[in-house]
């Protein structure tokens, strides 16, 4: 039963985890370059599942400062914030007004789209580089591309 | 514009580049002086930065004038003020040293070259320069985009190479981003400073989170730096790049990645936790004891100068890794003086490999029959390099190697003491072999075939442009061997910064 537990309460992480698993297994052991890539782009999508999944908490709500917000039923204990967000922040009242738990951390999830662009440009570069390969070498197996490598050289 | 300087230095070779990119393909005679602007602004304004580093400690330098824990902060001290000098100057020196190479070996691709040697320069600058976690990360991806696909201009071997490269270097890059979540999990911080003072104030030094964190770090900079075990992609990468790209490549990549390590050890784990909490310096010197062996060993094997000059980089980073983790003060100045003069030596050993093969058209150690006659002054810098690679005053190898050596004394570690000394004589055998059949070999016959393969009849002394630069950096590296005081008093001024290492030897 702790097991149990121990697994189901952390779901994310072990599907984090199985993920990157299968992309590092993928990129080592498999001879397609293609393959490679996938396995590539799989083990960078788990580590965004990572950290998209730190920064959620049970019951928050998206990180936007409205005030339709603070007036939202789901939120009766916070209390209606006005035009001037600001100014509440600064007055020891209004801190009540925006609680953090409410939120979910955007920043794990700024940070990803930052990720999201250094794998899509990490990809674009691996996919080009496989291409030439193919232009070169007119296989993307690497054992194929390893022979002509060979008789190249004898 | 005096505050202006760190902005100054990153963005004279982003700028540069969007703007070879953009007349480049107009005119590709903007390229290189446009390249060479730029970098001669970013080393005037590193030269700078240092000074005001120098006289008044750290600068820091908010983008978007955000404070510390918000906004994303570039952070100078004299340690990466050094290190800024050091990228510029190379990177300059191999530029100019480019204009006839990069015409031979990449032509018609000169645009494309430029752009994406300006952006890795900036990639190079920010990682050293950035004192955010995450942003670190996005500067050490934009410095290996850039090096993969610099390598893969070349054809055949290089494109594989390359390939190999960006599964190595993803992989590494990606260990480095898991530890930097695992460290915001825990202190919910991501600049550098800031880092510290939560794992201090909260007392996380107990934390598996903590652990887990440090050690997907140190893997993932260990893959990118090529620390031995996991230095698979480097020895062909650099070896089939062409050899401008391998000009500026090899010296600089890995001794930044070394400073990364530095850094995250020393600033955001800080050595209390690292030396004294986790105890694991013992362990990572015996590894690095190993990498500084087989790579000396494996650079033996090669009869291909440049790939044998690959395997030294192995391991030069045996040296910097081991002497950083024997934990006292002497042995990480030792490490840090054994970056510069490290980048310089590797810089000139490539510049004047570059020489030889542009000139010649042979690899091989073999054929370098007669080369002291040809091609004199070329020889003189490879000879000046090469002593600085044993060890032998006055150049700065024998000063970086004395402190590393001294370190490892103070540290009782007598294995990696006895590593360095192999090294340093197997270095030995390795360049009088390749200076004894350039210098008392007679020429075969049979070679004159091979030259028309270089486009050139005969082999004399390789242009100016070339010479000039290779020359330069010999002349650097006898300079940084003979004001070794001077470079020594600014690093024990970033040293003493970290605080005490907490080890007594």
């Amino acid at each position: 039963m702790i097991l149990v537990d121990f697994i189901v309460s952390r779901f994310n992480y072990w599907i984090y985890i199985i993920l990157m698993m299968m992309g590092l297994f993928a990129m080592i052991a498999k001879k397609n370059l293609i393959k490679k890539l996938i396995g590539m782009s799989i083990f960078q999508t788990a580590i965004i599942l990572f950290f998209v999944s730190i920064g959620v908490k049970e019951g928050s709500t998206i990180p936007i400062l409205a005030h339709e917000a603070a007036h939202d039923p789901a939120h009766q204990q916070a209390a209606p914030l006005t035009e001037k967000g600001e100014g509440h922040i600064q007055n020891g009242k209004g801190r009540d007004a925006l609680r953090a738990e409410d939120y979910a951390n955007p920043l794990p999830h700024v940070l990803m789209l930052t990720a999201i662009v250094v794998g899509v440009a990490t990809l674009g570069v691996g996919l080009a580089v496989v291409q030439k390969l193919h232009q070169e070498f007119g296989s993307i197996e690497e054992p194929e591309i390893l022979a002509k490598i060979d008789s190249d050289d004898g | 514009m005096v505050d202006q300087y760190p902005a100054i230095v990153l963005l004279a070779p982003f700028f540069a580049a969007i703007a070879v990119s953009l007349l480049g393909n107009w005119k590709s005679g903007f390229c290189l002086p446009l390249t060479v602007l730029s970098l001669v602004i970013s080393l005037m304004s590193s030269i700078a930065l240092l000074g005001q580093v120098a006289e008044s400690g750290e600068v820091v330098y908010l983008l978007g004038g955000w404070p510390r824990p918000y906004g994303i902060e570039f952070r100078v001290d004299p340690l990466n003020g050094l290190l800024l000098v050091v990228i510029c100057t190379i990177a300059l020196l191999s530029s100019i040293y480019s204009i006839r190479a990069a015409a031979v070996e990449t032509p018609d691709k000169c645009p494309q070259f430029y752009t994406l040697y300006l952006l890795l320069v900036t990639g190079l600058l920010g990682m050293s320069m950035t004192g955010d976690a995450f942003n670190l990360y996005v500067l050490v991806e934009v410095a290996s985009l850039t090096s993969y696909a610099l390598i893969a201009m070349r054809s055949k071997r290089a494109v594989l190479a390359s390939f190999n490269y960006i599964i190595m270097g993803t992989i590494g890059a990606s260990f480095y981003l898991l530890g930097v979540g695992y460290l915001y999990m825990k202190t919910g911080s991501l600049n550098m400073v800031d880092i510290r003072e939560v794992l201090l104030e909260s007392g996380l030094y107990t934390s598996e989170t903590i652990l887990v964190a440090f050690m997907m770090i140190m893997v993932g900079v260990w893959i990118k730096m090529a620390f031995f075990p996991l230095h698979g992609w480097l020895p062909n990468a650099y070896s089939y790049a062409p050899s401008t790209a391998s000009c500026v490549l090899a010296p600089l990549v890995t001794k930044v990645t070394v400073y990364v390590m530095i850094r995250m050890m020393f600033t955001v784990f800080g050595p209390e936790y690292v030396f004294v909490y986790l105890g694991w310096s013992d362990v990572v010197v015996w590894m690095a004891i190993v990498a500084i062996l087989a790579g000396s060993i494996l650079a033996l094997a090669q009869t291909d100068l440049k790939k044998m000059l690959s395997y030294l980089i192995v391991a030069e980073v045996g040296y910097m890794v081991g002497g950083v983790w024997l934990a006292n003060e002497t042995a990480l100045v030792g490490a840090i003086y054994h970056v510069i003069s490290d980048a310089f030596m590797t810089l000139c050993l490539f510049l004047a490999a570059g020489a030889i093969i542009t000139k010649t058209g042979k690899y091989c150690i073999k054929d370098m029959e007669g080369l002291f006659r040809k091609m004199p002054w070329t020889m003189v810098g490879f000879v000046i390099a090469a002593l600085s690679m044993i060890g032998i005053p006055p150049t700065c190898g024998f000063f970086s190697k004395w402190y590393l050596i001294n370190g490892g004394i103070e540290a009782g570690n007598w294995g990696y003491v006895a590593a360095l000394l192999i090294s340093s004589l197997i270095n030995a055998i390795l360049f009088f072999r390749v200076i004894e059949v350039a210098y008392f070999k007679k020429e075969s016959t049979d070679s004159d075939k091979e030259e028309t393969v270089s486009g050139s009849s005969g082999v004399g002394e390789p242009p100016l442009t070339m010479l000039g630069p290779l020359l330069v950096t010999a002349v650097c590296l006898l300079l940084i061997g003979i004001f070794n005081q001077e470079i020594v008093i600014l690093i024990r001024q970033a040293v003493s910064s970290f605080g005490p290492l907490g080890f007594i030897g």
